[in-house]
């Protein structure tokens, strides 16, 4: 193929067919989400590849199809990996035949997520090796080595690209060949069943692998050992890209160690680095993880060298790392004048918060419950995913947001807590399957009294439309018996479901008010596809009878209508004629045109 | 006058600024595409996930930085292709002092301006961007892209807008090459006419001085 420019995502999936990848399982998650489409886009026809309900799911499917023999990817974001935490620590103790990758994409900033927790905590929990790529090149290469090192080690190697290498894009030599493994297939063997006493075998085991693999990885030409002086750079991922940029800026001379695997830390390469040093700083985003194996290391080989970074206050523990972070850290570090940035003023900007789009139903779907709830004492607690957005004023329907599948429970605390309080909770339908079914049964089983609003908009929206069980079509691109929402909120025991189309405003606002008088658990099913899904055929247009009473700005926030010199105007490129806006005027100057 | 090695291997960083929609991502790719059909390398770092929500978005475009970052520093573009106003002003810090900058004259009002909570005054962002940028070109790219067939090819009038500019390391057939090889057959003239019309809008601006 040649040198293509590859995204971070694209490069780990191309190096996974590359590698002989045979089973892929995964959950969407910013910003891990395109490594499990492009492999399912470019399959040469023999590897499985699906979408999992959640990422517990996922990881057993491919600890499953590793102790078979296959090479195994499973992919998430960060947080993923707390869902599929319970199945992973015990992976640890009972291994893998077959290479099997944990993929892990953690997000410092964080752009689009809950937390800024660093995987690599997770690699040294589990006691499991990570690979930390600094570039998408790096990413590409890694993978391949990354099943190598499983198969060698027979234990699930992870593999924890950050958003700049996910998300940017570099030069890649793309080799078209492939590796071609062919898995032997399940062997029955005692080893596959954790006892208490194979763990306590297994745990003998794998604290030695770590001395192993330390060993391993101080042999591997990911982690490289360049320059001299008595002041030392400790690098790791991305951070890496811009120390190297840095040392470029301010000319400077320096012993580097480029860490591309944080742990187990390569110790002898390690050694090799600190030898005849003073100080070192160590420039990794997130948590402190090579600083802190550094330090453990200079204690326990009584290596006289102080290390620096975070837990010294060189460095900040939250947020992503920029150039201008690592260059002024740097510089004051070795002593270097740099001159301060010429900073002019920027003029007052529009705050661009990220909105629901114009036309999404899930406007309609909350401004429904808004008005079935006024003059009520009400709680509304969120969930991930598109629909989080509806926190943004004017709409304000989002009290609380915790994690996958938390809005149900959340709501039953609440509940508990406030019993004269109206706990209504949202929930998307990937996010139903995700984690949503627990709490629903929770709720009926305890007979507690809140309404859910189950928002199906027929697709993933917020990570790109990725499908479903609801929908039935799968990555392998068959189609399968969609599971239906109301059949299972039924079979759970819910006494009241009902479910409309939430652009019917009048009837959406009648069914969320009895749905909230129901004694007991109670769902209301809002269908309405995602604007992504579908061509508007209508669209909205202010006539002469608008008295600028600016009301379809100030109730729903939509971002097509705004005022231009003094007229309120509805942009035609942005409306989808979802109506809401018709709904809303008091003095019925919004009409429909047709496309 | 370089020769072509001199061009394959100059460093050049373009920052891509704009809202979230405007299609910004097919335009940093493309250009880096032209990059890599020259023999030079490239990088590129995007805005992808909730922030495409109506966000700020921003894509960075390195050519020849193999050992850099994704992420162009402060103050070190030499091109800022910006596809809205108000984002124009606030990805100026990131262009070098003496930089061209392409300014999409378009304005896209967020919900917090119509609500009154954050504020767009297009007087004092453009005094802004008149005093902090020397080489400065503005174009109606939406009214062009309408012209062409599709404001949806916004992004390609602006790509146009900035080869005419004259000071990219590559020329405009390597640029017109990379757009038939990566836009859907189906837009590939629709996007040529928008590339077109972008270079020529540039061309009689600078004939005028």
């Amino acid at each position: 193929m040649g040198k293509k420019l590859l995204m971070g995502n694209e490069a780990i999936a191309l190096g996974a067919i590359r590698a002989g990848v045979n089973v892929v399982t995964g959950y969407p998650g910013t910003p891990s989400t395109e490594v499990l489409e492009v492999i399912a886009h470019n399959n040469p026809g023999d590897i499985y590849v699906e979408w999992s309900v959640n990422e517990k799911a996922a990881m057993e499917i491919a600890a499953g199809a590793a102790y078979s023999g296959a090479r195994t990817l499973v992919t998430m974001k960060q947080v993923g990996l707390n869902v599929a935490a319970d199945p992973l620590m015990c992976l640890s103790y009972i291994g893998v035949k077959g290479g099997m990758v944990v993929l892990a994409a953690d997000d410092p900033g964080p752009f689009s997520s809950q937390t800024e927790q660093d995987t690599r905590h997770f690699a040294r929990f589990s006691n499991l090796p990570v690979l930390d790529p600094a570039t998408p090149e790096e990413a590409y290469e890694m993978i391949r080595y990354a099943f190598e090192l499983s198969e060698t080690v027979q234990l699930p190697v992870f593999l924890r690209p950050t958003t700049r290498v996910c998300h940017a894009c570099g030069t890649v030599d793309v080799d078209d060949s492939r590796e071609v493994n062919e898995p032997e297939g399940f062997v029955k063997d005692p080893k596959w069943v954790i006892f208490p006493s194979l763990a306590y075998r297994k745990h003998l085991h794998i604290e030695q692998l770590q001395h192993r693999l330390s060993e391993i990885f101080s042999q591997s030409d990911l982690n490289t050992v360049s320059g001299s002086g008595k002041l030392g750079i400790a690098a790791s991922g991305v951070a890496c890209t811009y120390v190297f940029e840095a040392l470029e800026k301010l000319q400077a001379q320096v012993k580097v160690f480029k860490v591309g695997t944080p742990y187990p830390l390569p110790g002898a390469k390690a050694e090799e680095f600190l030898d005849g040093l003073e100080q070192v700083l160590v420039f990794e985003e997130l948590d402190p993880v090579v600083e802190e194996e550094l330090m453990l290391l200079c204690s326990s080989k009584d290596i006289n060298v102080r290390i620096l970074g975070k837990k010294t206050g060189n460095l900040p523990f939250a947020g992503e790392y920029t150039f201008e972070l690592v260059c002024e850290a740097l510089a004051r570090f070795l002593g270097i004048q740099t001159e301060g940035a010429d900073k002019t003023a920027l003029p007052q900007l529009p705050v661009r918060q990220p909105v629901l789009c114009a036309g999404c139903p899930h406007r309609a779907s909350f401004y429904a419950v808004k008005m079935a709830a006024k003059g009520q004492k009400a709680v509304f607690t969120g969930d991930i995913g598109c629909y989080t957005l509806g926190n943004a004023k004017p709409l304000d329907m989002v009290d609380t947001c915790l994690c996958m599948g938390a809005g149900i429970t959340v709501a039953q605390g609440i509940k508990r807590t406030e019993p004269d309080t109206s706990c209504i909770a949202f929930i998307g339908d990937s996010t139903f399957f995700h984690t949503g079914i627990p709490g629903i049964a929770n709720a009926v089983y305890n007979n507690t009294d809140i309404t859910i609003i189950i928002l199906d908009n027929s697709t993933t929206a917020m990570t790109g439309h990725q499908p479903h069980p609801g929908i039935g079509r799968t990555m392998m691109n068959s189609i399968s018996e969609k599971i239906d929402i109301y059949g299972v909120v039924k079979a759970c025991g819910v006494g009241h479901i009902v479910k409309g189309n939430p652009l019917d405003f009048k009837n959406s606002v009648e069914l969320v008010k009895k749905a909230v008088a129901y004694k007991g658990p109670s769902v209301v099913i809002f269908e309405a596809p995602c604007i992504a899904l579908f061509k508007p055929e209508v669209k909205n247009t202010v006539s002469e009878k608008c008295k600028k009473c600016r009301k379809c700005i100030t109730e729903i926030g939509c971002p097509a209508i705004s005022v231009d010199d003094g007229r309120v105007v509805i942009e035609p490129s942005l409306c989808y004629g979802c109506g809401l806006c018709v709904n809303v005027c008091p003095f019925n100057a919004i009409e429909k045109a047709e496309v | 006058m370089m020769n072509n090695q001199e061009i394959k291997d100059k460093k050049y960083d373009i920052l891509i600024a704009g809202v979230g929609g405007q299609g910004t991502v097919l335009a940093s790719r493309l250009l880096a595409a032209a990059a890599i059909s020259q023999g030079s390398f490239a990088r590129t770092s995007e805005t992808i996930g909730m922030s495409q929500r109506g966000g700020c978005v921003v894509s960075h475009v390195r050519i020849n930085s193999e050992k850099s970052s994704s992420i162009i520093p402060m103050a070190g573009a030499d091109m800022l292709i910006a596809f809205e106003l108000s984002e124009a002003a606030r990805s100026l810090p990131r262009l070098k002092s003496g930089g061209c900058c392409i300014v999409n004259t378009q304005i896209i009002k967020p919900v917090s301006a119509s609500l009154g909570t954050s504020r767009y005054d297009i007087r004092e962002i453009t005094d802004f961007i008149d005093k902090n940028s020397s080489q400065l070109y503005y174009i109606d790219g939406y009214r062009i892209a309408n012209k062409a067939g599709s404001i949806k090819a916004v992004n390609v009038v602006l790509l146009g807008a900035a080869a005419a500019a004259g000071q990219m390391p590559f020329s405009r057939e390597i640029i017109e090459q990379a757009i038939i090889e990566n836009v859907p057959r189906k837009y590939s003239e629709m996007n040529q006419k928008a590339f077109r019309l972008g270079y020529d809008f540039i061309l009689e601006k600078k004939a005028k001085g």
